[in-house]
């Protein structure tokens, strides 16, 4: 065993155990926080296979932006862990059932046979002055420009099925309009009323 | 990193399409409250796609995009099948929509962009393209479904959908990384050679298959991953029932037929077995508990699983006379839904849903011109001569006797005399109930026009099926 294949056990257990912890622990908060963990020591896998781009993609991404959101989110909702947890043990039995049942199958299907592929075969390791980068641009934007394209139109659809479904006019809202603040004239406002001037009491 | 410019032609379709869906949402901005642009607008956005494919369609295969891309006979009949079913449903749907205020430009939009989803699968050569065109579809169909927000119904159906459909694109991306994982390719064709040379640890692969398997059929909706459609069918309003039950479908025979046909021939018998399984539960279960509902929708939400059942029959004997066949089912099949949910949003009213059994109640009476379209399409559905219904069942129950399944073959006829129940049970109440309610039909003139050509057609390609079953068989042997 090199030093290489320590650091992957090394890394991998630990996700191991994040990923179970983000299902067994009792609280939302923990259980994000431990899917952070996951992330990290996966980025840590992903920087071990040269992946290095991913990798910090998955960091500055995934753990900078969307758990810190997800994180802002668990904390603004109002979870009832008692409502949540209402029918988890009717439901456990069958669950572990199924459950039982495909590990078995599983074990059946990989016992028997070999699933370790041929590690002799895979590719050797790149020189130092490769770009991890500069590869994945290049493929991007030339032989994978159709899925990136269709990336976009993805993007693009969210955008439009948010709005179709979050916006609403009510009708009787008072809200600003900054064209018409901006069109409006001082006649519209301004109404001279001219009036006789008053004369002063007589003393 | 010399880079050749791809070619673009065989593309064309799916280019206009992205075009004019976007041009439509800018339009509907522009237009005021007159919505009729945006629908004129999809319909010729519809029309001209379909110019496109015929006026770009060669004959031969044509990959380009380095190979994500494929344009052969078979993606264009199909995609104009799908013209065909998108414009079916908006010209239904439209009243509808118009008396429950969905009638809005980003539901023209969605629906355009659900289509480019459907056109992305029917074309995909890669495991990525078609996942990507999976995702396209799925989200708008999330969003559709999730479009009458004010419907707690709809809303639960949308989340149900979402969750489990993403679960189901989780199995497929494990799937295919397990298949990429032994062959190091994912382009179908190269998979395909890679596995018939042998290479690729065939534990991995049958492995990756199973995920596969399991992510296809929650997306086509067989048993035991059919638990979202009774749901879905039932909470969406009918107009994105309608579209759930029709073009896409189109779509999911494609990539079935893609993924396992094309990408993974060599491991046919072990694909074999597992859509036995699926097709057969999905029949049994379909069918039986189809009986047990008194909601149309939801009865035909299970009608729909028994039919994906019968599709896998043709797909599973492994041949392209199977192909054929099921394609063949599968294009019926749309016809027929499309012709069943617009009689229920035919019946349908302003504040009312005609989305139970009672409401057929008496239909001959009120009028017997609808009634007998709708016995038309129930014929078909069921699978009575001398309606399509019938000759689609025989040419699958044919490719399945072929392939040497004749206990299979036996179960399916049984089922679908079990299903036969149901759909007798909604002429009856047409026929020999005596109607419960006696507000007048009303309807626009063009779903009346089409509605009528709807049904005669399924019964004209009863009588006549050999013109689209010569199609699809010659789609079939000139792409795959």
């Amino acid at each position: 065993m090199n030093f290489e294949t320590l650091i992957f056990y090394f890394l991998a257990s630990i996700m191991l155990f994040a990923g179970l912890r983000v299902i067994t622990v009792r609280h939302p908060i923990h259980a994000a926080l431990y899917l952070v963990l996951a992330f990290f020591t996966a980025a840590g896998l992903w920087l071990m296979l040269e992946a290095e781009f991913l990798a910090i993609t998955l960091v500055l991404v995934y753990i900078g932006a969307v758990m810190v959101l997800f994180l802002f989110v668990v904390m603004m909702l109002d979870l009832d862990l008692q409502r949540l947890r209402q029918g988890f043990w009717q439901s456990l039995p069958l669950a572990a059932l199924v459950g039982g049942l495909m590990i078995l199958e599983m074990v059946l299907v990989l016992g028997r046979k070999s699933f370790i592929p041929d590690f002799a075969s895979m590719e050797p390791h790149h020189a130092a002055d490769y770009s991890n980068t500069k590869e994945l641009g290049r493929l991007l934007y030339t032989d994978y420009v159709y899925p990136f394209e269709l990336a976009a139109v993805v993007l693009l659809i969210a955008i439009v099925a948010a709005i179709a479904i979050t916006l609403r006019r009510r009708k009787n809202t008072k809200h600003q309009d900054p064209a018409e603040q901006v069109k409006v004239r001082r006649a519209d406002r301004v109404r001279m009323v001219s009036m006789p001037s008053q004369k002063q009491s007589e003393e | 990193m010399a880079f050749a410019m791809p070619n673009l032609t065989p593309a064309l379709p799916e280019i206009f399409v992205l075009t004019m869906a976007s041009v439509v949402l800018m339009a509907d901005l522009f237009s005021g409250k007159n919505r009729f642009v945006a629908y004129m607008l999809t319909q010729i956005t519809l029309l001209g796609a379909a110019w496109l494919t015929v006026s770009t369609s060669g004959g031969e295969i044509v990959h380009t995009f380095s190979g994500m891309f494929v344009d052969d006979v078979m993606s264009d009949v199909l995609k104009l099948m799908t013209y065909i079913a998108v414009s079916a449903m908006l010209v239904y749907s439209r009243s509808y929509l118009q008396l429950r205020d969905l009638f809005r430009g980003e539901f023209f939009a969605l629906v355009l962009f659900a289509m480019l989803g459907m056109m992305v699968m029917i074309s995909a050569n890669h495991f990525i393209t078609l996942y990507m065109g999976l995702e396209i579809l799925s989200l708008c169909l999330y969003s559709l479904v999730a479009l009458q927000r004010d419907s707690a119904q709809a809303t639960e159906a949308a989340m149900k959908y979402f969750v489990l459909g993403a679960l189901a694109s989780g199995l497929l991306l494990y799937g295919m990384s397990m298949i990429y994982g032994a062959t190091g390719h994912l382009e179908l064709d190269k998979v395909a050679t890679a596995i018939q040379q042998g290479d690729g640890n065939r534990t991995i692969l049958t492995f990756g298959l199973v995920f596969l398997v399991a992510g296809l059929a929650f997306k086509l909706g067989v048993v035991p991953f059919h638990m979202w459609i009774p749901d879905v069918y039932q909470g969406a309003p009918t107009a994105v029932t309608m579209f759930i039950g029709s073009a896409p479908k189109i779509a999911a025979f494609a990539f079935v037929v893609r993924l396992l046909s094309e990408g993974l021939p060599t491991l046919v018998h072990d694909w074999q077995g597992m859509l036995i399984i699926l097709a057969l539960l999905s029949m049994a279960i379909g069918n039986i508990t189809a009986i047990a509902q008194t909601n149309l929708k939801r009865m035909l939400a299970y009608s729909t699983i028994s039919h994906m059942g019968f599709l896998l029959l043709g797909v599973l004997s492994g041949n392209n006379g199977g192909y054929g066949a099921s394609m063949f089912y599968v294009l019926v099949y749309v016809m027929m839904s499309l012709g069943a949910f617009g009689m229920i949003m035919l019946l349908s009213r302003q504040g009312f849903e005609a989305e139970k059994l009672e409401d057929f109640k008496g239909l001959n009476q009120r009028s017997p011109w609808h009634a007998f379209v709708m016995l038309l399409l129930m014929f078909s559905m069921a699978g009575v001569p001398p309606t399509v219904g019938f000759y689609a069942k025989l040419s699958v129950l044919n490719a399945a006797l072929s392939a040497g399944f004749v206990w299979l073959a036996v179960a399916a006829v049984l089922f679908s005399v079990i299903g036969a129940f149901y759909y007798l049970r909604i002429i009856k109440l047409m026929y020999f109930d005596a109607p419960q309610d006696d507000s007048r039909i009303q309807a626009q003139p063009d779903m009346n026009l089409l509605l009528s050509m709807n049904g005669l057609g399924v019964l004209a390609l009863g009588i006549l099926p050999q013109p689209l079953m010569a199609l699809c068989v010659y789609s079939i042997q000139h792409s795959l």
